[in-house]
């Protein structure tokens, strides 16, 4: 067995290993604070923020769905303003990397935000293109790509040094035809997969679980659909990955860094279990130590296709 | 401090209600517990990914004991009711803010079917002084009316949707009995119930000009104020979330058109 280095640079930010939590499941990191020490985590994506504070959708939000969930929160968040203020402070106490995520109604609104956050110097910013839960802007951007590569031009221009990540949806035909679009926009990076667009029935009352009737599925359930399109798109475009969707543990994280992914985010598993990041981070380390590698980033793209 | 833990199963009981009574070694949780009406977050097996909040009946923080009182409601509940004597559970807890009490002062509990095993830690633990008002669908759905009855030297007041015992009709209308009667004798209304119980003893109390405090619920995720599932509108136009800000609020900031 080796004690495998588990450092990865992506787009250039070192993160100390390669588990991140994923925005919208971790708040700004006080909640799960409480648990362990936040330091422990490779990187943050904090919930995403908007231009303005917003309210975000009425409940129920949330409906469970075999080993997944819906949700249809809303991007409910107190404005980049506020986070800058309040949040931003209480994270830098942690030797853990701050990647804003944001949401814009226009590209301007993508552009005043990443200057804001470039100023306050975050560590990264991820543009979410992606969200389904919202009306304007969103899941609109990402699903066509001259819009995601207009945006994805404008957070550029505005971000200065610091990296520009692009969340991609999985709500799409050709996933690989909007990441090479961001990736000629100049993106520095590419997250992927948001949530999958799901609707979950109450078949005695007829209505749909969710106040918005459709909403976003995320956890275990969506894991395979979310390591083929990171495999798609690593084999479509050079940039690095941060790989999302249905991680839990070791292995499934293994099997998203395998695809191609740089680093894994950690979302709705924390739902279950406050403690799932360092679980996966400890999971990884050992399907790494017993592989033999030397540093756990010898994975990514180490998968054997037929 | 909140904490995550293996907590084993002492008794588990089947009420005569068809509810169930589980007495779990709480590892330290209880010593936590700050308020009646917190609540723990269970995991009830590996095909659910969400664990499930159920609100804490009863606790000794010196015997290390935590008492859930529940309901088979979902999937979720039938797997916890199957538990046995000598299984784990994986809790979490304790979460959310309880009730406000101040020992010495007098309370009106006022608890609606499912809501009313929260109420007995309120008399117990809350304060000494208080009296309830308990509402159930019929009298074969009654239960802790013993503990209730030693619990709260005012007495107890039962209400049931068909009549068949106590009060024929819902508990609001003895809240508002017990108020005109006994006005100025007590301190606060406390209530945990439906929304729409909620909603009409918030009404007779905004009315007689007594404070209330409401338990909410409201469909949760990670229980502990991250996913911002569990949104309950205030009267600022807010979502503040059940687990975190909640689940108990003052009745009078809750926005009961929502």
């Amino acid at each position: 067995m080796s004690n495998p280095v588990m450092s990865v640079t992506l787009a250039g930010m070192e993160l100390k290993n390669p588990v991140v939590v994923a925005s919208g499941t971790f708040g700004f990191g006080r909640e799960y604070g409480q648990f362990y020490d936040l330091s422990q985590l490779g990187g943050i994506c904090v919930k995403g923020l908007t231009a303005q504070r917003r309210e975000g959708n009425p409940p129920p939000r949330i409906a469970e769905t075999p080993m997944g969930i819906l949700n249809s929160v809303g991007l409910q968040n107190p404005g980049v303003d506020a986070f800058l203020a309040t949040e931003l402070p209480f994270l830098r106490q942690y030797d853990v990397k701050v990647i804003a995520n944001i949401s814009g109604n226009t590209p301007e609104e993508y552009g005043e935000m990443c200057e804001k956050l470039s100023a306050a110097g975050v560590d990264m910013i991820e543009v979410n293109i992606s969200c389904p839960n919202v009306k304007a802007g969103g899941l609109a951007y990402g699903t066509r790509p001259e819009l995601a590569a207009e945006v994805t031009r404008m957070a550029k221009t505005h971000a200065g040094k610091v990296p520009v990540m692009v969340k991609l949806s999985p709500n799409v035909t050709d996933i690989t035809q909007i990441a090479q679009a961001v990736a000629d926009a100049g993106a520095d990076a590419l997250s992927l997969i948001n949530t999958l667009r799901g609707m979950r029935i109450d078949v005695n009352t007829r209505r749909p679980i969710l106040k918005m009737n459709t909403g976003g599925m995320s956890g275990p359930a969506v894991l395979p659909v979310a390591v083929r399109m990171v495999w798609e798109v690593a084999n479509a475009v050079s940039l690095p990955i941060l790989g999302m969707g249905g991680v839990s543990d070791g292995d499934s994280a293994a099997q998203m860094m395998l695809a191609g992914a740089t680093a894994v985010a950690v979302g709705t598993a924390c739902f279950a279990d406050p403690y799932a990041p360092i679980k996966v981070r400890d999971g990884l380390r050992d399907i790494a130590a017993n592989q033999g590698l030397d540093r756990v980033a010898q994975l990514t793209g180490g998968v054997r296709p037929w | 401090m909140k904490l995550e833990t293996q907590c084993k199963v002492l008794e588990m009981t089947q009420l005569s209600s068809g509810g169930w009574s589980m007495t779990i070694e709480s590892r330290g949780i209880a010593q936590q517990i700050s308020a009646p009406d917190q609540f723990l977050h269970i995991k009830c097996g590996h095909s659910h990914l969400l664990r499930r909040p159920i609100s804490i009946c009863n606790w000794s923080a010196q015997r290390d004991l935590i008492r859930l009182v529940f309901e088979v409601r979902g999937e979720g509940t039938q797997w916890l009711a199957r538990r046995s004597v000598g299984d784990c559970l994986d809790v979490l807890g304790p979460l959310g803010n309880g009730f406000s009490m101040d020992a010495e002062k007098r309370y009106l509990l006022v608890g609606g079917g499912i809501g009313v095993p929260p109420m007995l830690g309120c008399a117990v633990h809350g304060s000494g002084h208080c009296t309830a008002v308990l509402g159930f669908r019929s009298a074969r759905n009654t239960m802790l009316l013993e503990e209730f009855g030693q619990a709260c030297p005012g007495g107890v007041r039962l209400a049931t949707d068909d009549g068949s015992l106590g009060h024929h009709g819902f508990v609001d209308a003895l809240v508002r009995q017990e108020l005109e009667a006994h006005s100025g004798d007590y301190d606060g209304v406390l209530a945990c119930g439906p929304k729409p119980m909620l909603k009409s003893v918030a009404a007779v109390c905004a009315q007689l000009d007594t404070s209330c405090q409401v338990s909410m619920e409201e469909r949760m995720g990670c229980g502990v104020g991250a996913c911002l599932v569990c949104a309950c509108k205030n009267t600022q136009g807010h979502y503040v979330h059940v687990c975190k800000d909640g689940p108990v609020f003052p009745a009078q900031e809750v926005d009961w058109n929502e």
